[in-house]
């Protein structure tokens, strides 16, 4: 990609925010019903799926094709307003925050399936395609796409490259980022470049690296090339429920020490699997203090060899019960518990926080009675749910909104939550990634320096800071300033443009 | 013109009555998942076409936002499909959200005087069988002369307005009614007595889907009783918001099935039974009705539902052939109804039951949506034809008179045509040995 010359930056600068301009260009290159600027119509964008941060965006444009995000961001470019990308919105950081002032641009209408190249095990879709429909497109030859999200029947591929998204699989098959081997992306100047390659490995820098993870900070995705996988020979599923999640979280430990990478395995505690319950009566094991659900997926022999190892670890360890999979629909069934999990908090508590950490997985027992502690001492209940395998903690914070002060409480715990992950050498955020949301807690995890790098790759991208400006980096900097340590406030901050955090 | 009394920006887009519930609204945690089932998301890809969408536009009202004319245009837009009722984990009941939202527009929004003039047609309509059936008459004629073909080919037909057009299009062919006797005896043991409502579009344009229904049922061991001059369910007037119209409606057919002393209450169109199941909202205020409703709707059953619940008995003879079957989105997203009629059709022995691709999106139907959305129905009904022409099927079994006569309208657009009928036709029709002819070559 080429680096932005300076006369760009001045330019960006000094001209007048002519939004009405903007507009007036948007409607000549795009169709009349693709460019929103009724005010109520705008509102139904001011928010994605963390619903508590809420900004009306000044314009929304549905581009159909990668020519017409290139036109939209060049436009955005030439009057030097901010803008922001949008797939479907499901994100829980906040990351689709659109900006009063800027653009919103939303890839809904991007949704074909270029490609299904399956000699070459691969896929080109549009940014806009809904994670589960490559899957589908490439069933019937065998394959599918690996990252599954639980969101996956809606989240668009473009937001999980943006967010780098997992799923319960990522144990086995890792994140996004392993399962993308090019991308055409539209950078901030409006120019379309293709990032990686086809092949399995690009010489040269990894800029698409770079780029998968970056929050919608370096650029509008329009187009990604897939790897498909061949469909495993065969699945094994089981359900297994301990007495507490000590005993569970052993079993993890215990399994994995044995060499063995199940393809999935999922925790639940006692108050999770309640609200599960009442939500889709999984029939999950009564009584059980924490439950496992564990898939291995490969060769016939080689699960089948496995699976009964993984058995006797869990019953070694404490399990009372030990529940396999007979066919899909019971597979299904134990999935749909945990999938649900979710949303169906939202059946025993009328508001909740979806948490989102890491910690090493040896540290589980220790970090999970911080978590009860936490929540002992403050009154705030605390649901957990997690991706056992990767150490990926989704604890749920439950909370009354109409009670006065329960919001401040929850917000609290559920900031100290993150603070024992840290603790323990952890990260705030698994998948769900930085966004709006978790601004603040960027400086907890990173020292100054640390940030300042990061930022001057994303000036290399974005110098004048107007894609998706306010996410992810605590203090905009300037790509200009000298870098190193920062004496004094912040020339944003001064202006009033920015708060430090 | 006069302008509504009650309407005024200050206070929001809704009134006092029957507000849209905000704890119904907060149940929404903005996840998202019902996006994909949605129709309207489908075609284009907005979020103020969404279920999530609308949800939100209708706690904007409530924040205080008026009922302008973009946000009345998403709530019509809306099909009432209910896809999005069976996507939710969180369980929201949208269902209620847009009806009550539906009766406020109708009350406090100003439409358009064509707009009006079209919907008090289909009002003054739809919902009186006897009007409808006088009007068989002059469309059989109509049909049967070739002045339709003369219509079509002078191209004056394009020339006229898209809802006339649809209106002309969706008229089905017309058949001869046989008139159903007010009870049926149960053959063989007598397993229960049910009360059949009759419906109008049914009774008017397919009267022989009730006739199948009632032969069936008797054949089923019941005892079938079918009240005379039955009027309407208000399925359609509820569904358009029409609120105090439907609320008239239900008390009629009350009056008219209370007096039947029935263990079961049969309905065998889908948009109807998901009505007659929500009596106890619609009737929720008034004293002298609200018990009756409770009562009279817990024994509602769609028939392959009531069919399902009491197990077969009577013989099936084969009928070979393959079908395809149609989900009316009243009868699996509305009232769950999914594996019922499956059950039932794959009793009949040789006949070959395939899936319609994305079968669970609406056919764009939806009550009277076609006559009033005309483009975005002709679309969906496009796609649904597509579907329903790839599986090769040599009949297609729909539950729901809106929906056979939206895809087969359709499926001639694209030069096409599938012979259609009601499950309980199928069942008739392998109960009595008739063979698969009797069905598709009528
Ligand atoms: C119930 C539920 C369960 C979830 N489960 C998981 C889970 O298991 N694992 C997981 O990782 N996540 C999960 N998520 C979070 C979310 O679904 C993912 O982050 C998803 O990848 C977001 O996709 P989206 O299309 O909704 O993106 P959006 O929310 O629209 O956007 C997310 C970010 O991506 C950027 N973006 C979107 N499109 C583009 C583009 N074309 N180019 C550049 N940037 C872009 C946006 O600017 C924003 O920063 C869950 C969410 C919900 C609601
Ligand atoms: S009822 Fe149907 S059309 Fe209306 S919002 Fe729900 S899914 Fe969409
Ligand atoms: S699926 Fe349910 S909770 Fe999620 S956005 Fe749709 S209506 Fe709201």
């Amino acid at each position: 990609m080429q680096p932005a010359s300076t006369a760009n930056q001045t330019e960006a600068e000094t001209a007048p925010t002519d939004l009405e301009g903007l507009i007036g260009r948007f409607r000549e290159a795009l169709a009349p019903e693709s460019v929103i600027t009724d005010p109520q119509r705008l509102r139904t964008y001011e928010c994605d799926g963390l619903a508590s941060y809420r900004v009306v965006p000044a314009v929304v444009v549905l581009p159909e094709n990668a020519d017409q995000v290139g036109e939209i961001v060049a436009a955005c470019a030439e009057y030097g307003i901010a803008f922001v990308a949008r797939g479907s919105g499901t994100g829980l950081s906040a990351g689709a925050l659109p900006r009063s002032d800027g653009v919103l641009i939303v890839t809904s209408r991007m949704r074909r399936i270029l490609e299904v190249d399956v000699a070459n095990e691969r896929a080109v879709v549009e940014p806009g395609v809904i994670n589960l429909d490559v899957t589908k497109a490439a069933a019937p030859h065998g394959y599918y796409f690996a990252p599954d999200p639980s969101s996956q029947q809606v989240c668009s591929v473009g937001g999980n490259v943006a967010e780098n998204s997992g799923g319960a699989h990522c144990l086995k098959y890792g994140f996004t980022s392993n399962h993308v081997l090019a991308l055409e992306v539209v950078t901030p100047d409006g120019d379309t470049v293709e990032l990686g390659g086809r092949a399995r490995d690009v010489p040269g820098y990894d800029l698409m690296g770079a780029f998968v993870g970056s929050e919608g900070t370096l650029g509008v995705v329009t187009k990604i090339v897939v790897r498909l996988l061949r469909a495993p020979e065969s699945v094994q599923t089981l359900l297994a429920g301990f007495p507490s999640t000590d005993e569970a979280g052993g079993a993890v430990s215990k399994i994995i020490a044995e060499g063995i990478t199940p393809a999935a395995i999922e925790m639940m505690d006692a108050l999770s699997i309640e609200a599960a319950e009442q939500a889709v009566r999984c029939g999950y094991p009564e009584g059980a203090g924490a439950v496992l659900v564990v898939e291995l997926d490969g060769p016939a022999p080689e699960v089948e060899h496995t699976f009964a190892e993984v058995q006797r670890h869990c019953r070694d360890h404490g399990a009372f019960e030990v529940r396999v999979a007979a066919d899909d629909a019971e597979r299904a069934m134990i999935w749909k518990g945990r999938k649900s999990a979710f949303a169906a908090v939202g059946r025993i508590s009328p508001d909740y926080i979806v948490q989102d950490g890491v910690i090493p997985r040896t540290a589980l027992p220790e970090v999970l009675t911080r978590i009860s502690a936490l929540s002992a001492e403050s009154g705030v209940r605390v649901a957990n749910v997690f991706h056992a395998g990767d150490g990926n903690l989704h604890p749920l914070v439950l909370f009354d909104g109409s009670e006065p002060g329960a919001v401040e409480r929850a917000e609290e715990v559920s900031g100290s939550i993150l603070d024992v992950c840290l603790a323990h050498g952890g990260s705030i955020t698994g998948e769900h990634g930085v966004g709006a949301d978790k601004v603040k807690y960027m400086g907890r995890m990173f020292t100054e320096q640390d940030l300042d790098t990061m930022q001057r790759v994303r000036c290399a991208f974005d110098p004048d800071n107007r894609c998706n400006p306010g996410k992810v980096f605590p203090t905009p900097r300037l790509c200009g300033e000298a870098p190193g340590q920062r004496r004094g406030v912040h020339p944003l901050t001064e202006a009033g443009l920015a708060d430090q955090f | 013109m006069t302008e509504n009394p009650i309407q005024s920006a200050s206070e929001g887009a809704f009134d006092a009555f029957h507000t849209p519930q905000r704890e119904l609204v907060d149940d929404c945690v903005h996840c998202g998942f019902c996006l994909p089932a949605c129709p309207t998301y489908e075609l284009w890809g907005e979020e103020m076409d969404s279920p999530r969408g609308r949800i939100h536009l209708m706690e904007s009202g409530l924040d205080g936002e008026p009922l302008s004319g973009s946000m009345v245009e998403h709530f019509d837009n809306c099909l009432g499909c209910m896809a999005c009722v069976t996507a939710c984990p969180s369980g929201v009941d949208y269902g209620s959200l847009i009806t009550q939202t539906r009766a406020q527009v109708e009350r406090r929004h100003q439409r358009g005087f064509w707009e009006r003039m079209l919907r008090s047609t289909i009002f003054a309509l739809f919902p009186y069988p006897r009007r409808l059936r006088a009007l068989r008459g002059p469309l059989a004629l109509y049909q049967r002369s070739g002045m339709a073909e003369l219509l079509k080919r002078s191209g004056l037909l394009a020339k006229l307005p898209p809802h006339m057009r649809t209106m002309e299009s969706l008229a089905p062919p017309v058949r001869r009614a046989p008139k159903l006797p007010e009870r049926v005896k149960a053959r063989g043991q007598r397993r229960a007595v049910v009360g059949m409502v009759t419906g109008c579009v049914q009774s008017a344009f397919f009267p022989d889907v009730n006739a199948a229904t009632a032969r069936v049922l008797a054949s089923e061991g019941c005892d079938v009783v079918i009240p005379p001059a039955q009027g309407c369910c208000g399925a359609l007037s509820e569904h358009s918001g029409r609120e105090a119209e439907a609320v008239k409606f239900a008390r009629g057919l009350l009056d008219k099935l209370h007096a039947a002393d029935v263990d079961y209450v049969v309905i065998n169109s889908a948009g109807c039974g998901s009505t007659l199941k929500e009596y106890p909202r619609l009737l929720a205020d008034d004293p002298d009705y609200a018990a009756r409703a409770e009562h009279f709707s817990e024994r509602v059953r769609d028939v392959s539902e009531l069919l399902d619940e009491l197990g077969t008995v009577a013989e099936r003879h084969p009928l070979p052939g393959r079908i395809a079957y149609h989900d009316a989105c009243h009868l699996s997203h509305g009232q769950g109804i999914r594996s019922a009629p499956r059950a039932l059709l794959r009793e009949i022995p040789e006949l070959e039951l395939s899936e319609i691709n994305r079968g669970d999106i609406c056919c764009g139907s939806a009550g009277v949506y076609n006559l009033l959305q005309p483009q975005a129905a002709g679309q969906l009904g496009d796609r649904k034809a597509e579907n329903v022409a790839d599986t090769g099927a040599d009949l297609l079994i729909t539950a729901n008179p809106g929906c056979s006569m939206q895809i087969r309208t359709a499926l001639e657009r694209r030069g096409e045509s599938m012979p259609m009928a009601h499950t309980v036709e199928v069942l008739d029709a392998s109960i009595r040995g008739t063979g698969v002819k009797s069905l598709s070559e009528r």
